[in-house]
């Protein structure tokens, strides 16, 4: 997780504009699910996978405390500087952000929705300014009123990276902020009007130095939770947050535990979002990972915050008592498990031994290196998980009735591509990671089965992207024609999930690329195109075709988009899984007792 | 765990002087013949040496036995793996132990254990014999000129061992494997890996028999058959090479016999942490160490442990076995 994180957050601040407005590969995402709810809302009895499809145990029942615990610690509780995805999911509960991703079962879950804002953003200037109207009676826990000047001023803290390190970096990079601006801290004194303008208590306006159409999904970050200047104390706020959700912090003893109380001063009217059933929940931090399992299924705790699923031992045992299995749920994330082959390198250059890779590799080894149809995820054969809206499914390069590979068509591709014999390539993976390890071997057990024969390149995962893989005169020079990765979108939706990976253009010589392979111009442009497109379903549809153009190419090997195995509290109600947590949804959750 | 055994740390053994009683005529007996008599003595000794050369014909053999008994050893099987219940656990008891599969598989990819074992003993061995080849190399001629001259080059050579011996060897080794390219002095891949292995193993090991030899040869250089090949004017080179040497022996068999294990366990150590051969090139430290994730599958770790455990405890019985056959005055 953290590695994944931490890259990220580098490989952000490094990138231009366009580029920065998505990153990935975040640890903590989770998965969710997509393709299994057709009956989203409805509620299910307990099932193996019911609360991806619906809400088990549906109640209106205040009352009782959920006990959650954390085999680490946050990056940061703050919501300027937070980045997990099950933080993100987390932090709606003492925090309102302008938006908020919906508290809902499945694919509704994936939609956004006004929380502290009346309405979604109201865009003029080509989409490169954005208004919002925020709630009126809205209050912090000391019972002041939240007005638009705690939006921007939380919005401008987060800026400041030196303070806050850890969490996205989209705002330095999308607002038209005064140059040499380095937060609210170092220079107070600037004026930032070019960037959010606060015409009067309840209106906040954002200029962005581009299009950005789909805005709604970044005033949806907790960094756009108010934050009162006169109790902002920087670095150390996070352990003094001012809430303006239905719960407040109590007993934060940091790196140990908190708890999460009642906030007096929420007022049911003003949120239509949050039913904020229990009384109360208990956060344990730097847990032991398989006593959290073991706990859950006993029925001691009830969530396991991280979401990303259950550890192998639990997960064995889970998977072979029925009675547990029932009691679990698998959702599918917003992440793509994949190898780029590098067009880069010969015979890689040529599409048709592009094509014989795509052929010729066994895509339920794939899944198996990354733990099988439950804990690693289902075949994929397109960029766009069925989470992300925009999704088609197609498969260019079929690879059998049993995905084990069609070897004649690789044959015929080796022919087509004048090496009919076979070829010699190398593959790269994170050597810290057994499972891209697994992959790396799979890819090499199920090529030579026409003649191609791969050699394995683990690499120190913290420089993969910055001295190996992600740097393409390395990956010529050492005929690097295979690299295992992966990529998770901030948010579902296409731009998100697509812009790193796909665009040419956030590609570095200099190294720290995460696009290694996709170098097409026409996608370029087809990017640029779907920025500007306001019509958020027209938008859906650009992005199934970019994934199309970029499949066409065969540069890219999906693998599996991602899942996780999840074990269902015994106390908590109300229980399900939205599409953009990929995990339980914190806010829906309710406690018997 | 890794460290080279203390010179003359564990001071046991030795049969019995009675050895030489009741051994028949009494007429003369080489050193050696009399060293082998005691070695035949000891069953225990002389089971963990015949274990080892059944151990290296292993090595030697890998090839061929896979061939008869096992499987490619990085072949997949994925169909006795269970995928449907996504467990990814082998199918049947005992890790899926059949009698084509005599150790059973891996999870997740159901590659053939037997065979990883079989071919695995061929790095481990290979790794700590040339290890051990280099250390003793160094270590003898390094101990012998230090304590033959005296004088500043002893005080200078064993300043060297002081320093070679704080040196944090494990922190060295994993640094120096993490950093070398991929290429370098013409190798590459995992031929790179071996010889970078047998030079950190070998190259920072050899002050451990080196203090030894040294202290031989101090003692060896005042004795009588010294004094008297220096008075009749023999050279130095002459004394080094066949009159300290030749008494050297012992010590250099025995301390090269215990200094293999360590070795071995060194390069496992090494592989378990990531910085040993290139996957998927089976070892025994690497196969440990995709099986610590996997620990609900004890069967997984149990046979490179096993295959560690007794391959190091016959090397160590077998090097005791010897010293006492060679040295008649420890004491058991």
């Amino acid at each position: 997780m953290n590695h994944s994180r931490s890259w990220r957050v580098r490989s952000l601040a490094a990138v231009g504009v366009s580029a920065a407005l998505v990153l990935a590969a975040c640890g903590g995402g989770g998965g969710e699910t997509g393709s299994q709810q057709g009956s989203s809302n409805q509620s299910s009895q307990a099932a193996f996978d019911a609360a991806s499809a619906g809400i088990v145990n549906p109640s209106d029942k205040k009352g009782g405390t959920l006990k959650f615990a954390n085999s680490g610690d946050w990056d940061s509780l703050d919501p300027g500087e937070t980045y997990y995805q099950y933080s993100w999911n987390f932090a709606r509960l003492y925090g309102r952000a302008l938006m908020m991703a919906k508290s809902a079962p499945g694919k509704e879950g994936a939609q956004v929705t006004p929380d502290l804002a009346e309405a979604p953003g109201q865009s003029s200037d080509n989409a490169k300014t954005w208004t919002y109207k925020i709630r009126k009676g809205v209050k912090f826990d000391d019972g002041t009123e939240v007005t638009s000047a705690d939006v921007k001023y939380a919005v401008l803290r987060s800026t400041d990276k030196q303070t806050f390190p850890n969490g996205p970096a989209y705002w330095d990079a999308l607002l038209d902020l005064p140059s040499g601006y380095k937060g609210p801290y170092k220079t107070p004194n600037m004026n930032t009007d070019s960037a959010i303008e606060t015409p009067d208590e309840y209106t906040i306006v954002f200029h962005m130095k581009q299009p950005f159409a789909a805005f709604d999904y970044l005033a949806q970050q907790p960094d756009t939770m108010p934050v009162p200047k006169a109790k902002d104390t920087g670095a150390k706020y996070r352990n003094s947050i001012v809430s303006t959700g239905p719960y407040k912090f109590a007993d934060l003893q940091p790196g140990k535990s908190f708890n999460l109380v009642r906030n007096d001063q929420w007022d049911p009217a003003t949120d239509p979002n949050r039913k904020a059933l229990p009384d109360r929940i208990e956060v344990s931090l730097n847990v032991n990972a398989d006593d959290i399992d073991n706990r859950i299924i006993a029925g001691d705790l009830d969530i396991d915050v991280a979401g990303t699923g259950v550890q192998p031992a639990a997960q064995a045992r889970v998977l072979q008592d029925p009675n547990l299995k029932a009691n679990a749920d698998n959702p599918l994330s917003i992440r793509l498990w994949y190898t780029s082959i590098a067009p880069t390198v010969a015979p890689l250059d040529n599409i048709d031994c592009r094509k014989a890779i795509q052929y010729a590799m066994d895509r339920t080894g794939y899944q198996t290196a990354y733990g099988g149809q439950f804990a690693g995820g289902d075949l994929a054969t397109t960029l766009l998980p069925p989470t992300i809206p925009g999704h088609t499914d197609f498969d260019l390069y079929p690879n059998g009735q049993d995905h084990k590979g069609d070897l004649d068509a690789a044959k015929k591709s080796l022919e087509a591509c004048g090496q009919p014999n076979g070829f010699e390539t190398n593959i790269g993976y994170r050597a810290e990671r057994p499972k891209e390890k697994a992959t790396a071997e799979a890819f090499q057990q199920a090529l030579s089965r026409v003649g191609i024969t791969v050699t394995l390149k683990p690499f120190p995962q913290g420089d993969y992207f910055a001295q190996y893989c992600g740097l393409p005169p390395y990956v010529v020079k050492n005929k690097l024609g295979l690299c295992v990765n992966g990529w998770a979108a901030d948010w579902p939706d296409g731009f998100g999930f697509l812009s790193q990976i796909t665009d040419s253009r956030v590609i570095r010589e200099t190294g720290g690329s995460s696009n290694i392979s996709v170098r097409i111009p026409e996608v370029d442009q087809m990017l640029d195109k779907a920025l500007t497109e306001l019509d958020t379903n027209k938008r859906n549809q650009m992005w199934g075709e970019i994934d199309k153009r970029v499949m066409e190419d065969a540069v890219v090997y999906p693998g599996v988009y991602a899942k996780a195995l999840l074990v269902r509290s015994k106390n908590a109600t109300n229980i399900f899984v939205s599409d953009a947590q990929s995990m339980y949804d914190y806010v829906g959750l309710g406690a018997q007792k | 765990m890794t460290l080279p055994p203390e010179a003359g740390a564990e001071a046991e053994a030795a049969i019995p002087e009675a050895v030489l009683a009741g051994a028949g005529p009494t007429e003369g007996r080489s050193l050696g013949q009399i060293a082998w008599m005691r070695l035949k003595r000891d069953k225990v000794a002389l089971a963990g040496g015949v274990f080892l050369i059944f151990l290296i014909l292993v090595a030697i053999f890998a090839p061929l036995i896979v061939k008869y008994l096992g499987y490619p050893p990085n072949e997949f099987h994925q169909e006795l793996i269970d995928t449907a219940g996504g467990t990814l656990e082998p199918i049947g008891r005992f890790g899926g132990m059949s009698w084509d599969h005599l150790m059973g598989v891996e999870p997740v990819n159901g590659r053939d254990i037997f065979s990883r074992i079989v071919y695995g003993s061929r790095i481990s061995l290979l790794i700590a014999f040339l290890a051990t080849l280099v250390s003793v190399t160094i270590g003898t001629t390094l101990g012998i000129i230090s304590g033959f001259l005296g004088g500043w080059t002893d005080t200078f050579t064993s300043r060297l061992m002081d320093v070679f011996l704080a040196f944090p060897l494990l922190v060295l080794a994993i640094a120096l494997a993490g950093v070398f390219p991929d290429q370098a002095f013409g190798l590459q891949g995992n031929q790179l890996r071996i010889a970078l292995l047998i030079f950190i193993i070998g190259f920072f090991n050899w002050p451990y028999i080196g203090r030894i030899i040294r202290g031989q040869t101090l003692s060896l250089r005042e004795r009588e058959f010294v004094e008297s090949a220096k008075s009749i004017g023999a050279r130095r080179g002459y004394i080094l090479r066949t009159e300290m040497l030749p008494n050297l022996i012992a010590p250099i068999l025995v301390y090269s016999t215990l200094l293999i294990p360590t070795n071995i366990l060194f390069e496992a150590a090494l592989s378990f942490l990531g910085v040993g051969v290139r996957p998927p090139t089976p070892s025994w430290g690497g196969m440990l160490s995709d099986a610590v994730v996997y620990y609900t599958q004890p069967h997984f770790m149990f046979w490179p442990g096993m295959a560690i455990f007794v391959t190091v405890l016959a090397f160590n019985l077998f090097g005791d076995g010897l010293r006492d056959a060679l040295d008649p005055r420890a004491n058991r």
